[in-house]
């Protein structure tokens, strides 16, 4: 069958960015269609029932980074959306010590003090720091990417006010963040601190999502990445979605329908129809066109740039710039149903631990040797693991009395030596429940269910090519101006009428719309 | 463990919580510190005013430094000449970071030769372990294992002479010596933060409630009275001191420039040892302040009775007044022009007056500048006039004497 419809904006993609874009060009009054490809929207922010009773954050899982403005803008409150507090992180000890920090401040210094008063102390002025680096940040964030190379008005505007910008920060200020933005997170965190739990566990933020160490220059700005939800008005940092992170895809969704969005589900896009240099629609897989004078796509920046158009419509460093941009995933994630909490020898029964993050990173030295491991191609026989209870904080995301655990696990090579097969995932999943018994011994016994995604699960399910889970690493060198391309990080493309606008995108990854917001922003600014 | 998931308690906690009876407690660096022993304060800030009241300040940061550079380390790091600094004497002083902005302030104790005791509201361990860097001098925190009691008023001789061993009248303002009560070891100084007479008693945790025993005990005929922070907040108004984190940010926690403060902008100029010899941290900014003067003041001002009467009399009120210390930021004007704001402000029961202390911009801090302070009259802004007037409010001859 095939049908033929006329749209002024079609998606590609159902994440959360393509959301949000579909959700602004509706609101500008723009007739609006996403197309995307899985039977269910959210894209990597997804809740999914795999086992029955048991609700599961398939992929991503806390919140911290999703913009208050499009908060508001797409009255998502209205819409169901409620982010529930993860307040503390916990770091469990093989000696049966543990580090935690609390929600409250005293607290946590007073925790902090108890291994290391020097530490205690350096961490206030380490928040402080990084918060105002952030800050510095933000507005860059805000601001579409100039291009120096470029001379528009547009870029030069662009400059200007960045320029303007960086004349307003102090000299310490502009050393501080030229020195954050090139360092590796192991040589930021060894100039504040001397507590190896902590230095680990600050250092985790700093891999997470990229096929580095801590140790791996550059791993510095990921740290700084983390910050930025921070400042923006809550000043709180992660919190979890209510109905887990398909509560906020669900959320924009409905808010998208509500102003007029029309959603297409287990669509999957083959190609860009391209006249004249001009971008007219897309076509299905199934050959089933649809029509409009403007595409963008919210897919990874592989598929927006290598599939959906030919490569001949494209200059040959863009070709290039796209085919080596990093998109090798190194993160998998196991979640497991439980009949009951797992139990920490280094804070026994049911407690505050529940209710926070658990990171199993007692050290810079355990995460770079998980890191070694991966470089040549193996899972990390000891992996850093990132724990989430969602059922302690939203009863229902689990039957009465049972719990759903959510286990983001670093390294698990996208190019694992050997390849993905059943057998390598089902080891992959018995090394994190491994790993987990050590802290908490009675988890083996209370697994119920469990689901191990490997990269190459994400980019099977999720569709993200290379299971980077940001669409690309946040490398200073995929960042800004740089990202996806050099030139072309203004969420144009060289076909006209077709756009970008997802993770792979500038700011990126990350459940934070801007990419798509900042998109759509420049598609209506095109419109006229 | 599951202490760990509560504020810090004071050695002195099996006492106060029993009396504690409103169970009216605040937050001080990490411990739960008693807001008031009664539902009102009256009682507890007569006490300071007219008998004896007795405050745990165990929550002070305390560190010892000690060794033969302690004296280097301290002489750099504040703007005092701690070479002067006798044994058995203490200053007070505040610190600056590079830029001259103040970081803290507290005071600095000789106990003997080689070996000092700092106080701090903030943790300061890490700024002190940054400039030892090369120097001769051991660090130890021991805010836990000391102990403090503030006993503030105008009996508090008379109590400290009762349950010590020997007599107290030999310590002169702002000196220490060591003494017994009950048994036990304890140093006293006289100082507080009052602005009345008083001393301070550092002792050993472990004989945190010998001691406290004693002190009520014997300070029963004077009328001893537990007294909480809110009381002592009040009276530190009147004596013109100062609070890290209400009348100032410390240059480490400010988001932006304009949130840090000078010591000559706080009013510490007379602490400033310029002419001490070599450098300290700061030196060279606090010089240039001090050649062209400080372009704010913190300073006292009077808020004018007529006028509040007026301010709400115009709606059939009388004057309200607020029953604790303010923290808020209140406008103050100039000409119809705001020059600056209040940070904390009181009514004093001593003095009958409502007070403020209040940050002016130059030229509008000398003593005698009339202003104008806000002020909420049912709902609607106001602004009452004032007067600058010079710190301290209250200083009764006997604090000195
Ligand atoms: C395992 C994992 C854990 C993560 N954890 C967190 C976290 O805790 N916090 C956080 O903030 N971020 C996290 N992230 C990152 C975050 O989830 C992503 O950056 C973000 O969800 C990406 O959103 P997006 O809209 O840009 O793209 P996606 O969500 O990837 O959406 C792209 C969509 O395009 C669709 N698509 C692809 N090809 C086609 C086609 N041909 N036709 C039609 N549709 C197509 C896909 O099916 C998908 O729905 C995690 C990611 C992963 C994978």
């Amino acid at each position: 069958m095939s049908s033929s419809s006329r749209y002024d904006a079609i998606i590609i993609g159902g994440g959360h960015n393509g959301l949000i874009a579909a959700a602004y060009l509706a609101r500008a009054g723009k007739k609006t269609l996403v197309l995307e490809r899985r039977e269910i929207v959210g894209g990597a922010a997804v809740t999914e029932e795999i086992f029955p009773g048991y609700r599961f954050t398939e992929f991503s899982y806390v919140v911290s980074l999703l913009r208050p403005e499009i908060i508001r803008d797409l009255e998502l409150p209205k819409h169901g959306l409620k982010i529930l507090p993860l307040p503390s992180t916990v770091t469990p000890l093989q000696e049966g010590d543990y580090l935690a920090s609390w929600e409250d401040h005293d607290l946590t210094r007073r925790e902090l003090y108890r291994h290391s008063p020097r530490d205690a102390e350096a961490a206030d002025e380490y928040s402080r720091v990084m918060a105002r680096a952030a800050k510095a940040i933000k507005p860059i964030i805000s601001l579409v990417p100039p291009d120096p190379a470029s001379l528009s008005w547009r870029d030069l505007r662009g400059l200007l006010k960045l320029g303007q910008y960086g004349a307003s920060l102090s000299p310490t200020e502009i050393c501080r963040i030229a020195k954050l933005l090139t360092q590796s997170a192991a040589d930021l965190l060894d100039e504040w601190f001397e507590f190896d739990p902590l230095k680990g566990t600050k250092s985790a933020s700093g891999i997470i999502g990229t096929f580095l160490g801590p140790r791996s220059p550059g791993t510095a700005y990921v740290l700084l990445h983390h910050y930025m939800g921070e400042i923006d008005g809550a000043f709180r940092a992660w919190g979890f979605a209510k109905n887990g992170t398909g509560g906020v895809s669900a959320a924009i969704a409905s808010s998208a329908r509500a102003l007029g969005v029309e959603i297409k589900t287990s669509a999957p896009v083959s190609k860009v129809i391209v006249k004249g240099g001009r971008a007219t629609g897309v076509a299905l897989e199934n050959g089933d066109e649809f029509h409009a004078s403007v595409v963008m796509s919210a897919a990874d920046p592989k598929r927006t740039f290598l599939q959906f158009v030919e490569r001949q419509q494209l200059p040959g460093d863009l070709v290039t710039a796209v085919e080596s941009f990093r998109v090798r995933g190194s993160s998998g994630k196991v979640n497991i149903a439980l009949s009951e909490l797992p139990d920490f020898t280094c804070l026994p029964g049911e407690g505050p631990i529940h209710r926070g993050a658990i990171s199993i990173s007692p050290s810079i030295d355990y995460i770079e040797r998980a890191y070694d491991q991966a470089k040549y191609g193996q899972v990390s026989s000891e992996p850093y693991i990132d724990m989430v209870i969602p059922s302690m904080i939203d009863r229902d995301m689990a039957p009465p009395g049972h719990h759903v655990m959510s286990c983001f696990v670093q390294y698990a090579p996208y190019d694992r030596e050997g390849g993905w097969d059943d057998a390598a995932r089902e080891a992959f999943g018995e090394t994190v429940v491994s790993t987990i018994e050590r802290y908490a011994p009675n988890i083996r016994r209370a697994i119920v269910g469990k689901q191990v995604i490997t990269p190459k699960d994400i980019e099977r399910i999720a569709g993200i090519t290379g299971g980077n889970i940001f669409h690309g690493e946040l490398l200073l060198h995929q960042l800004f101006f740089l990202r996806p391309a050099p030139q072309w990080a203004d969420f144009r493309t060289p076909v006209k009428g077709y756009y970008f606008g997802a993770s792979g995108a500038h700011p990126g990854g990350g459940v934070m719309g801007a990419a798509g917001k900042l998109a759509a922003q420049e598609i209506l600014k095109d419109w006229k | 463990m599951s202490d760990l998931y509560q504020l810090k308690r004071t050695p002195f906690h099996e006492r106060t919580s029993a009396l504690c009876l409103p169970q009216n407690w605040r937050r001080w660096a990490g411990h739960i510190a008693v807001g008031s022993y009664d539902l009102t304060l009256e009682r507890e800030y007569w006490a300071i005013r007219n008998h004896a009241a007795l405050i745990d300040v165990s929550p002070l940061m305390k560190y010892r430094i000690e060794g033969p550079d302690a004296m280097r380390l301290l002489d750099k790091l504040t703007p005092r000449n701690i070479a002067k600094l006798a044994i058995g004497q203490v200053y007070y002083t505040g610190w600056c970071d590079d830029e001259g902005k103040l970081l803290d302030d507290g005071t600095i104790t000789r106990l003997a030769e080689q070996a000092y005791r700092l106080t701090s509201a903030e943790p300061s361990l890490r700024w002190l372990h940054m400039n030892a860097v090369g120097m001769d001098v051991r660090i130890t925190e021991h805010t836990d294992q000391v102990a403090a009691l503030s006993l503030q008023g105008p009996k508090s001789r008379q109590v400290l002479n009762r349950v010590c061993d020997s007599p107290v009248d030999g310590i002169r303002f702002f000196r220490m010596a060591e003494n017994t009560i009950a048994g036990r070891a304890v140093t006293i100084s006289r100082t507080g933060y009052t602005g009345d007479l008083g001393y301070e008693i550092w002792l050993d945790a472990a004989d945190a409630l010998p001691v406290w025993d004693a002190l009520i005990a014997g300070g029963n005929d004077y009328g001893i009275t537990p007294c909480g922070i809110l009381a002592m907040d009040i009276a530190r108004v009147e004596a013109g001191l100062f609070m890290l984190d209400v009348d100032y940010t410390a240059a480490t926690h400010a988001w932006i420039e304009a949130q840090k403060s000078s010591p000559y902008e706080m009013g510490l100029g007379w602490a400033m040892a310029l002419d001490k010899p070599g450098f300290f941290v700061g030196r060279s900014a606090l010089e240039r302040e001090a050649a062209e003067g400080p372009r704010w003041k913190m300073v006292g001002v009077e808020v004018d009775w007529e006028s509040l009467e007026q301010a709400f009399g115009a709606v059939g009120l009388p004057p309200q007044i607020p029953s604790m210390t303010v923290r808020a930021s209140l406008p103050a004007f100039r000409h119809g022009k705001q020059v600056g704001y209040a940070s904390s402000s009181t009514w004093s029961p001593v003095l009958k007056k409502y007070i403020a202390l209040v940050h002016l911009e130059r030229p509008h801090y000398e003593a005698g500048t009339r202003i104008e302070l806000e002020v909420t009259v049912q709902h609607q802004r106001c602004r009452a006039s004032a007067t600058v007037v010079n710190l301290p409010f209250y200083d009764p001859e006997w604090k000195r004497a």
